[in-house]
């Protein structure tokens, strides 16, 4: 059997340094080499792709994105690596573990639960996008794109609008597209008022919204189009969604 | 002494003690109080209501003058009755009324009576018994207020140390050992040290000198675990240090400040200390780098309305805490009368 590679992401020194030694005292069990490390969630990503990790190690509790955030994005690699959780003290956390059997640590880590979680971890139990937003309902703060076996994030904040293509829902920033693999009703349910639908196509972000223009009426369409902030693009809004999305203009 | 601490604790109340004579709400409180004793006494005496005004007056001119010179007197003596068991206490303040009263009886205006000896008791009669009311109100005062010590203690002591802060503390801790022995017990017995006040009976005022030692002991166990990322610059007036405060009343603000001004930045942050003393105040002023995002992380409001009790039972009207968001930093302002002596 290939070593397992595992990468530690903390946003802690001494928390990383900890779980090393204690990687270290479980080598002779399960014959592993740590392949990278992280401070943090944006740089985790990178880390884990680059290195083909087969195992993460990644502290709940880190500043700018949340350890299940970071899960959330690794959902998007053609082969995401096991993740073990790892926290000081997040009762809410921890009680959906249970509920959802998945594997955690409590910090201080103790070798042998390490040992346990890493043999169960190379037998390949792999987490669902589902569980993970049940645990943190809360919205992320990027979307993740995978592109030539990395992950984009794009900062929520960044998006101008997105739309439903045929397979895909292409996501539009300022810059350029993307495509992720989501649908629009979890997108709308997940960022709630971020977004506002416009069609049945197509979200956009509200804070980007800067008026509204007369065209022609159609069947289907409301005969309005929205400017967004940025963009020469006009998009249509339905007859169907007129009635909500007109309280914006005012 | 000890013994009298596990009984008071037992019972869920302080044993009784006189009023700190020296409080600006204590005062006001007995200044009203007499005062409005006076006019409803007033009142009874008038029989029509043009009597009123003039009646007033003729009390005023006698109470005023013996109220001032007894507050005076206790405002001076106050750090000795404190010293006296409650029951002598009670005495000394009856014997300083009862004093002040028959010493300025000479120079008072004579009211209806003949001014012999008749009115010379009647009149300290008037004083003893708005003594004995008033020492009543405290009395009924202590009793409400003392549970809500205890009560403001235990809660204190389970929002304090944040579980959080424990267990990623140990984690730090068993990271150093092998590498470095010595860090890791100079870490535990930080953590030591700031368990035993943590755990200990908080109700009596500490030198402010003890309260910053305990923040830095917290702040080198922070650092050991965050590193460059916790930045702390203190700015201390040394001659604040004699300062009495209530215990813990700056240690749970600066965890708070880790807490929700430093964990939540991948940069290093900055928290800023101000002690200052200006006459007969001590300010206290603690800032740190403010994350809006994460505001919805559990403990300031408990902690925040824990300490405003607090320095409202120790120091009643005299003390303040009030915190803003300026400039892209959460700022925490606490004044509080200066004193070196209880």
């Amino acid at each position: 059997m290939n070593p397992i590679r595992v990468v530690i992401v903390d946003d802690e020194q001494p928390a990383r340094s900890r779980l090393k030694e204690l990687l270290e005292d479980c080598r002779g069990d399960v014959p592993h080499s740590v392949v990278g490390e992280a401070a943090n969630g944006t740089d985790g990503l990178q880390v884990v792709a680059a290195a083909e990790a087969d195992v993460v190690l990644v502290d709940i509790h880190m500043p700018e994105m949340s350890g299940i955030e970071f899960a959330r994005h690794l959902q998007v690699l053609d082969h995401p690596p096991a993740v073990i959780f790892v926290t000081a003290h997040d009762q809410h956390a921890v009680e959906a573990f249970e509920v959802n059997a998945l594997d955690y640590l409590t910090k201080p880590v103790r070798a042998a639960r390490l040992l346990t979680a890493l043999k169960r971890a190379a037998n390949g139990a792999r987490l669902s996008r589902g569980v993970l937003e049940s645990i943190d309902p809360a919205p992320r703060r990027h979307f993740s794109v995978a592109e030539r076996g990395r992950v984009t994030l794009v900062p929520v904040s960044d998006v101008l609008y997105l739309r439903a293509e045929l397979k895909y829902v292409t996501l539009r920033t300022r810059d350029r597209e993307h495509l992720v693999e989501e649908s629009l009703t979890q997108i709308e349910q997940e960022f709630g008022s971020v977004f506002v639908r416009i069609h049945r196509n197509c979200l956009v972000a509200r804070r980007w919204i800067r008026g509204f223009e007369r065209g022609a009426e159609t069947e289907s369409e409301a005969g309005w189009w929205v400017i967004l902030e940025g963009l020469d693009e006009k998009l249509p809004v339905s007859r169907r969604q007129w009635p909500q999305v007109k309280s914006l203009a005012q | 002494m000890s013994a009298r601490k596990v009984q008071s604790i037992r019972q869920n109340h302080l044993p009784d003690a006189l009023p700190d004579f020296r409080n600006l709400g204590v005062i006001s409180r007995i200044l009203l109080a007499v005062n409005a004793l006076a006019l409803l006494f007033a009142l009874a005496r008038s029989r029509e209501i043009g009597e009123f005004a003039s009646k007033v007056t003729e009390i005023a001119g006698s109470l005023e003058p013996v109220l001032l010179v007894v507050l005076v007197v206790l405002y001076a003596l106050s750090a000795l009755f404190e010293r006296l068991p409650y029951a002598q206490g009670l005495l000394a303040v009856f014997a300083v009324v009862l004093a002040s009263a028959a010493a300025l009886f000479p120079f008072q205006p004579v009211i209806g009576g003949s001014g012999g000896w008749g009115d010379f008791a009647w009149s300290l009669g008037c004083a003893a018994f708005v003594t004995g009311a008033l020492a009543w109100y405290f009395h009924l005062r202590n009793r409400a207020f003392s549970p809500a010590i205890s009560e403001a203690r235990l809660q204190a002591l389970q929002a304090r140390i944040r579980p959080h802060f424990l267990f990623n503390t140990l984690n730090a801790v068993l990271s150093v050992i092998r590498k470095d022995p010595k860090r890791a017990e100079g870490a535990l017995e930080d953590l030591a040290e700031l368990f035993r006040t943590v755990m200990a009976d908080n109700r009596q005022l500490i030198a402010l000198r003890d309260e910053l030692s305990l923040c830095r002991q917290y702040l080198n166990l922070e650092q050991l675990r965050l590193g460059e990322r916790l930045q702390v610059d203190w700015r201390l007036d040394p001659t604040a240090e004699d300062a009495l405060v209530p215990p813990m009343v700056l240690q749970p603000l600066v965890e708070n400040a880790v807490y929700h001004g430093i964990e939540p930045g991948i940069a290093p942050g900055l928290i800023e200390v101000r002690i200052e003393r200006r006459g007969d105040r001590l300010w206290l002023q603690l800032t740190n780098p403010y994350h809006p995002d994460y505001q919805h992380r559990q403990g300031n409001r408990m902690a925040l309305s824990n300490i405003r009790e607090r320095l409202q039972l120790h120091f009643d009207v005299e003390a303040s805490l009030n915190t803003r968001v300026a400039d892209g930093r959460y700022e925490i302002g606490i004044a509080m009368p200066y004193r070196t002596s209880l």
